[in-house]
């Protein structure tokens, strides 16, 4: 969505955002399972927050929905400080992880859980009941009790559950991980069409990073209680701040070696005595005479039986593993230093005319612009 | 013999079950019949029987040398005065109402003291739960009649919770709970308690601790929560408990005979006066039918409701 329309609140400047986390921390005894962490969050958005488990992502999103209350720091709603209000008291609405719908109730009657709480007159009540069944395709279901239902359709009792109290902002914890993967890659595109026609901000929370990529306008990339990355899914993948964010997001060869001036512009790495140093564009100069590291997609990287001409960077080595993936294939090249260079092509050929395998001396290549210097 | 036909054979066999499975079946039926059907049987008889001065002390006697007449005669004299006489006879009536009473309180007060306990057991931290459940279960390791027992000593007018009160100033006289239905309601919950408990516990315990917070996120208070949410849940629990303690609690004779009054009134009592007091057999017999079907009756109401629950499920 990001990256194919002109929808970038987060670089407006004066835009007001809706959410606002100000340098919130967050402990469990002696645990800091939050540390120091500012994040803002804009209406309409699709936010993403993605980390490994135990990064401290479900614990952001309970003080979100105010299950937890922040140690220190404040979190803002429309600029007001929402640290005290209560979670029947905000509005911002949860889909739960376990989907929590409540098994003795229909599944109108979760859905107007809810709304009879708020006190909404019965004729609006079902009023509304009718529109997001039909926004979520369960028309026919109202009468059915939760454990008559599939995985796919309790998922979208959830989402109809909290989506219509018309919450100014919904949070989602890893929304789709109970569904199998061709269920969820089309539930995906389904809540990506449902956020897009409500306008709802929605903010997910996922360790799924492909989940996190497709549905996202931005994601928070979190580590040890910190962000280490907030970025739409192409910068992140493309500019990555940190090995951490590098390595969480897609595979990626790391190079480590030593800054060096260029023949020419850009920087050079020394990686290896003996081999040819590594041609890198980018201005980092300042880096000169520094440790770095060259992060590398392997889908960037190009592989020829024979010393490519007129690339920037070649190194040779030898294939000990291909994966073969059907539609790619990934080659494992060793280098002589030992390191192991992931290099990917797709198969636009049949397999059988694949001209490389096992234990072939192959060279591997890739342009001055196809990786990125990171310094952390 | 084509594979598909060989396949369906196969199918077949495997479903036939063998005999011993069968008799592993028919085990449980076995024992109702022999250990609850045939002495059911012959408690019915006798409540249709008259009394007699003889051993067994009631005719008719089943005489089966008499042949095809002596079966005749033998059902001809059996009829339902019995029952007209427990009917008609307002102390029996008063004993049926006076213990539905009591089981009906009790199991009420039961239920608010069981499921409180049994919430907070299933709100303790987890490492401490197996420990208490444990405790609840404790008591059992004593004789009930050893419990019910020990309660005389403490309710007693010079007993334990007398001298207490007194020492404390709470009562300037001591309390007369001893041998009045006060006493009896106590020991029926004492007693009762952890069935009422463990069940609750059973299916608070295992309630999904998200439900509570989708109701609060969805604009409940915790209040309403409970009552709207952890309530209906643990009915199946609630339901259960209610019938462990009242079915027990109607048919009560330890608890009212030790530590009720002479005005306490309860048909587990009157029973056992009619039949070791008068040794009126066929009398007894048809207060212990009657007291069956009073239980009974709600028992298959629940059976039903549980049927229906499982059919809309």
């Amino acid at each position: 969505m990001a990256g194919f329309s002109s929808f970038a609140p987060w670089d407006e400047p004066g835009k007001k955002p809706l959410i606002e986390i100000k340098s919130v921390s967050k402990f469990f005894g002696a645990f800091e399972a939050i540390h120091d962490l500012s994040v803002n969050i804009y209406e309409r958005e699709f936010f993403a927050i993605l980390g490994p488990s135990g990064c401290g992502k479900t614990t952001l999103m309970r003080m979100l929905a105010g299950f937890e209350t922040p140690t220190s720091g404040q979190i803002l709603l429309d600029g007001q400080n929402i640290g005290p209000v209560p979670p029947a008291k905000r509005p911002v609405n949860m889909m739960f992880q376990s989907y929590a719908l409540f098994p003795h109730l229909t599944v109108e009657k979760n859905i107007a859980f809810g709304l009879k709480r708020e006190g909404v007159a019965a004729g609006e009540i079902s009023d509304r009941i009718t529109d997001i069944m039909k926004l979520v395709q369960l028309t026919d279901f109202g009468r059915r009790k939760p454990h008559q239902l599939s995985g796919g359709q309790r998922q979208r009792v959830a989402l109809a559950r909290a989506l219509v109290k018309r919450p100014r902002l919904l949070l989602l914890d890893e929304p789709l991980g109970a569904l199998d993967k061709k269920l969820r890659q089309q539930t995906q595109f389904e809540l990506m069409n449902i956020q897009e026609t409500l306008g709802t901000t929605f903010v997910i929370v996922t360790h799924d990073q492909e989940e996190a990529m497709t549905v996202s306008s931005r994601i928070a990339v979190m580590n040890n209680g910190e962000i280490a990355q907030v970025a739409p899914p192409t910068d992140l993948y493309e500019q990555p701040s940190s090995r951490f964010v590098a390595d969480f997001i897609g595979e990626v060869n790391i190079i480590e070696g030593r800054c060096a001036p260029a023949a020419r512009d850009g920087i050079s790495l020394a990686w290896n005595e003996g081999s040819d140093d590594l041609r890198i564009a980018s201005d980092a100069t300042s880096q000169i005479g520094t440790t770095a590291w060259l992060a590398l997609r392997p889908e960037k990287v190009g592989i020829t039986k024979t010393r490519p001409e007129g690339t920037d960077n070649a190194v040779q080595g030898e294939v000990i593993d291909i994966a073969y993936l059907g539609n790619i294939t990934t080659y494992h090249v060793e280098l002589p230093t030992g390191a192991i260079i992931k290099a990917q092509e797709s198969n636009l050929q049949r397999v059988a005319n694949r001209g490389i395998t096992w234990e072939d001396t192959v060279w591997v290549h890739w342009s001055a612009d196809a990786g990125v210097l990171l310094t952390a | 013999m084509g594979p598909l036909e060989r396949r369906c054979r196969r199918l077949v066999n495997g479903m036939k079950s063998t005999f011993g499975q069968r008799l592993f079946v028919l085990l449980p039926y076995l024992w109702l019949l022999v250990l609850f059907l045939a002495p059911f049987v012959i408690v019915l008889k006798i409540s249709l029987s008259d009394l007699a001065v003889s051993r067994p002390p009631y005719t008719p006697q089943f005489d089966y040398r008499e042949g095809w007449a002596g079966i005749k005669t033998f059902f001809a004299e059996l009829d339902f005065e019995n029952f007209i006489f427990l009917a008609e006879d307002s102390l029996y009536v008063n004993a049926y109402l006076s213990s539905l009473k009591i089981a009906g309180v009790s199991t009420i007060l039961t239920l608010l003291i069981g499921y409180s306990i049994a919430y907070a057991l299933a709100r303790s931290p987890q490492r401490w739960r197996g420990t208490l459940v444990m405790l609840v279960i404790l008591p059992f390791w004593t004789s009930f009649l050893i419990r019910v027992y020990a309660w005389i000593g403490i309710l007693k007018t010079e007993g334990l919770l007398n001298q207490l009160l007194l020492h404390i100033g709470m009562i300037s006289e001591p309390l007369t709970i001893m041998n009045t239905n006060t006493a009896v309601y106590i020991g029926i919950v004492y007693s009762y308690l952890p069935f009422m408990i463990l069940p609750i516990y059973a299916t608070l315990e295992k309630m999904d601790e998200s439900l509570l917070e989708a109701a609060e996120d969805l604009g409940s208070s915790r209040l309403a929560a409970f009552f709207l949410v952890t309530l209906p849940l643990s009915l199946p629990g609630v339901i259960a408990g209610c019938f462990l303690v009242f079915i027990p609690a109607l048919g009560e004779f330890v608890i009212p005979d030790l530590l009720g009054g002479s005005d306490t009134l309860m048909i587990g009592k009157t029973l056992w006066v009619e039949f070791f007091s008068n040794r009126d057999w066929p009398l007894a017999s048809a207060v212990a039918i009657v007291l069956l079907m009073l239980l009974i009756v709600p028992i298959i109401l629940f059976q039903k409701q549980q049927e229906k629950q499982e059919l809309g499920r």
